[in-house]
């Protein structure tokens, strides 16, 4: 300390005497807190969301060869290479044929076994548990259980010789490849958009049926005329995450079909993991899962739209 | 407004730091401390382990700043796939076991460490005792990138009691009497099979998807998946057509081969043949079923051999490439190269004898080490390689899908696989 310091300090000390505005506002303790509340869910999604997603398309626009360390920009030429490709037509036909198999079996099974454990009967706890279990086992475990089962010797083939039936070699032939791949996927996930359903059914006041039944309406009219409007905000929701779902199966296909026989079973997801992590094309890969992507958004968007339509609630 | 911004700033300001520390761990890395090795490979089995474990230790004890080198096994079905993403995600090993079906690719790319140097400057190494025809595959304008690790041949093992039991002649006796033909062993696959309901004839590691493995078949015939300069399509020749004709029969009609979806694992005694490659009889129990192993069945060419090889290279990109390349020096070194005889033909000619190979392998006798390995090795086709081979084989494979029926018309399917790779294989 020396001498001009103290005398130059009570004159900087000048200002202090007008009460600074101190930093830690309320307003900016509460905006800090409302941060930190939303932290880990904004760190996570910009981790495992908005940053793969930032990386994918800039990795489409480059010839990334990993073996060879080489990362070169090609602009928009893996773009170009898609109106090229001879097997995409025949991917894009899979992937949608999965996607209207898988929803139209999956939905119409869910609302089926839904109104049936809706009913007050002994035993609906237990099918119910029964039905939902299959959402809680491990997919690859499933599945390859599930593939022991479809082998020309397995375990259904079994079941259909002792009626006399001889079955098909269901994993190998043309049609029944993707038809098994579909039902696996619905067993293992029917139970979780009956159990959506069942919570909608239980919400559907009871007068209005005991009102329709005074009018003299059927059941069946009740169903369509009553319960359909009624729920329909879940088949909305159910539909939109089954069809999200459908295109991002991929599990089922490595496992069961590895995309055959040919390439009856290759999906847009198996095409892509095939054309970056097997043949070493990441730049393609990336830019087929941007495909994925807009095909994704698309269809949300649509169903989003279509709502209006035909979901009750909606004004 | 000013939260919306601020919010914007450390939403942007989290991005880039991930995508720089993301971009970051593609880099080459800077060698750092002691090195940790890691060397990939496709065996998890125990006995292979933990003579590699035995090695690895041996190693250390002489080199106090190597602080540890893990065997780490992949599952052999998708090996490259999971190498490839690992080297992807940054997380490439020091060390890599290479198959023969992807030697093109990683020998090219430049991914590998020439390794000519080290092995020959290392101590005791007799680099010139490595027999050249195995150096082939692995060598790229005048370098070595991988070390030719195993080069086994295939051969049949055969479970000789399944054969007594459905009264068929051994493969031994057959030999003997000079008829050990494909003819002769799907003949006595198939009646096996009516006899015992158990498989017959299994091609390990083909079912009906690993067509490479197929080679051991179609060689007989003096067929090839592609020319020696891998510019023009074999599928379509008569040869193929014939060995094709046959293996279909084989398939469909006299169940000689189990069928499309079908499984039975030979070593668990489910199968009365197997070809497979030798490295596999770790895979025989002591206690299990009488055994045999024999030669390949002479096709309508002749007698035939064809080898399976894996190489080892060192990645480029690890930040201990010298080490690594040392350590795989002593790996390979006379010493430890007769001990992993055991499991893993030696490229050594002068370990390739009856005599220094029986020492180490105590399930297999002398004359079937001469007749199998090392007949094999000196007169072998080597397995289908190629560029690009993952593409090409998807290719093939999605093609050969129609031959797998009972009413396949064999021609026309092999057509179509030329159809489909012949423009991938003229490029």
């Amino acid at each position: 300390m020396t001498r001009t310091d103290t005398r130059v300090g009570p004159v900087e000390a000048r200002p202090a005497l007008v009460p600074a505005r101190p930093f830690w506002t309320s307003r900016r303790r509460d905006h800090l807190t409302g941060y930190l509340f939303i932290a880990p869910q904004l760190i996570g999604s910009a981790v495992f969301v908005i940053l793969p997603l930032i990386l994918v398309v800039w990795y489409s626009l480059h010839e990334w060869n990993v073996l060879a360390g080489t990362f070169e920009f090609v602009g928009t030429d893996n773009y170009a290479a898609l109106a090229e490709d001879p097997n995409l037509g025949s991917v894009l036909r899979a992937t949608g044929l999965f996607s209207v198999g898988l929803v139209v079996f999956n939905l119409a099974l869910a609302l089926l076994l839904a109104v049936l454990l809706h009913q007050k009967l002994r035993g609906t706890i237990v099918f119910r548990t029964l039905f939902f279990s299959p959402v809680v086992v491990s997919l690859v475990a499933w599945t390859i259980v599930w593939g022991f089962l479809l082998q020309d010797n397995g375990g259904v083939n079994g079941l259909l010789d002792t009626v006399g039936v001889d079955g098909p070699n269901w994993l190998r032939g043309d049609g029944t490849a993707m038809l098994s791949v579909i039902v696996v996927q619905v067993f293992k996930n029917v139970g979780l958009n009956m159990v959506l359903f069942l919570a909608a059914l239980q919400g559907v006041p009871g007068e209005l049926y005991e009102a329709a039944e005074v009018d003299g309406a059927s059941r069946l009219r009740q169903f369509w005329r009553i319960t359909v409007p009624l729920i329909s905000p879940t088949i909305l929701l159910t539909s939109i995450i089954t069809v999200v779902g459908s295109l991002q199966v991929f599990a089922q296909i490595a496992v069961l079909t590895q995309g055959g026989p040919g390439t009856s079973t290759t999906v847009l997801v198996y095409y892509l993991y095939q054309q970056a992590f097997q043949f070493h094309h990441f730049g393609y890969g990336a830019t087929l899962s941007i495909v994925l992507f807009a095909i994704v958004l698309a269809l949300t968007v649509l169903q989003w739209q279509m709502r209006k339509r035909w979901v009750f609630h909606e004004s | 407004m000013r939260t919306g911004k601020g919010l914007r700033v450390v939403a942007a300001a989290l991005t880039g730091a991930l995508a720089l520390s993301a971009c970051g761990g593609g880099g080459e890395a800077e060698d750092k401390g002691p090195a940790n090795l890691r060397v990939t490979v496709w065996s998890a089995n125990e006995a292979h382990l933990k003579l590699f474990n035995e090695i690895a230790d041996e190693y250390r004890k002489s080199h106090p700043d190597v602080a540890g080198i893990t065997f780490d096994p992949l599952p052999f079905e998708n090996y490259t796939t999971t190498l490839t993403t690992q080297i992807a995600g940054g997380n490439a090993p020091d060390l890599a076991w290479v198959f023969e079906n992807s030697a093109p690719d990683f020998v090219a790319s430049g991914a590998l460490l020439p390794l000519d140097e080290t092995l020959k400057k290392a101590e005791g190494y007799q680099y010139d005792d490595i027999s050249p025809a195995t150096l082939k595959l692995w060598q790229n304008g005048g370098k070595l990138y991988a070390y030719p690790f195993s080069t086994s041949p295939f051969g049949v093992f055969v479970n000789t009691d399944l054969l007594k039991q459905a009264g068929q002649k051994t493969p031994a006796e057959l030999i003997a009497a000079g008829q050990w033909t494909w003819d002769a062993a799907l003949a006595a696959a198939g009646a096996t099979q009516a006899a015992t309901g158990k498989a017959g004839l299994v091609i390990r590691d083909f079912d009906y998807k690993g067509w490479d493995n197929l080679s051991t078949f179609w060689t007989g015939w003096g067929a090839q998946a592609w020319s020696e300069d891998g510019k023009s399509c074999g599928f379509a020749s008569p040869e193929m057509v014939d060995a094709m004709t046959t293996l279909h029969k084989a398939i469909f009609t006299t169940k000689a081969l189990p069928g499309p979806g079908t499984t039975a694992d030979f070593f668990a005694g489910d199968a009365a043949m197997t070809v497979t490659q030798i490295s596999r009889a770790s895979l025989l129990k002591d206690d299990g079923f009488a055994w045999d192993l024999v030669p390949l069945p002479a096709g309508p060419k002749g007698p035939y051999a064809v080898v399976g090889q894996a190489g080892i290279g060192v990645m480029k990109r690890s930040p201990h490439a010298d080490v690594a390349a040392d350590f795989l020096a002593f790996l390979t070194n006379p010493t430890n190269s007769a001990k992993l005889a055991q499991f893993f033909p030696p490229p050594r000619q002068s370990q390739l004898t009856a005599e220094t190979l029986a020492k180490t392998n105590p399930k297999l006798k002398p004359e079937q080490l001469q007749k199998v390995v090392i007949d094999g090795i000196t007169s072998g086709v080597v397995k289908p390689s190629h560029a690009g081979q993952a593409e090409i084989s998807q290719q093939v494979r999605a093609g050969l899908d129609p031959l797998w029926k009972p009413d396949a018309d064999v021609k026309a399917v092999l057509d179509g696989v030329c159809a489909k790779i012949q423009p991938m294989l003229a490029k």
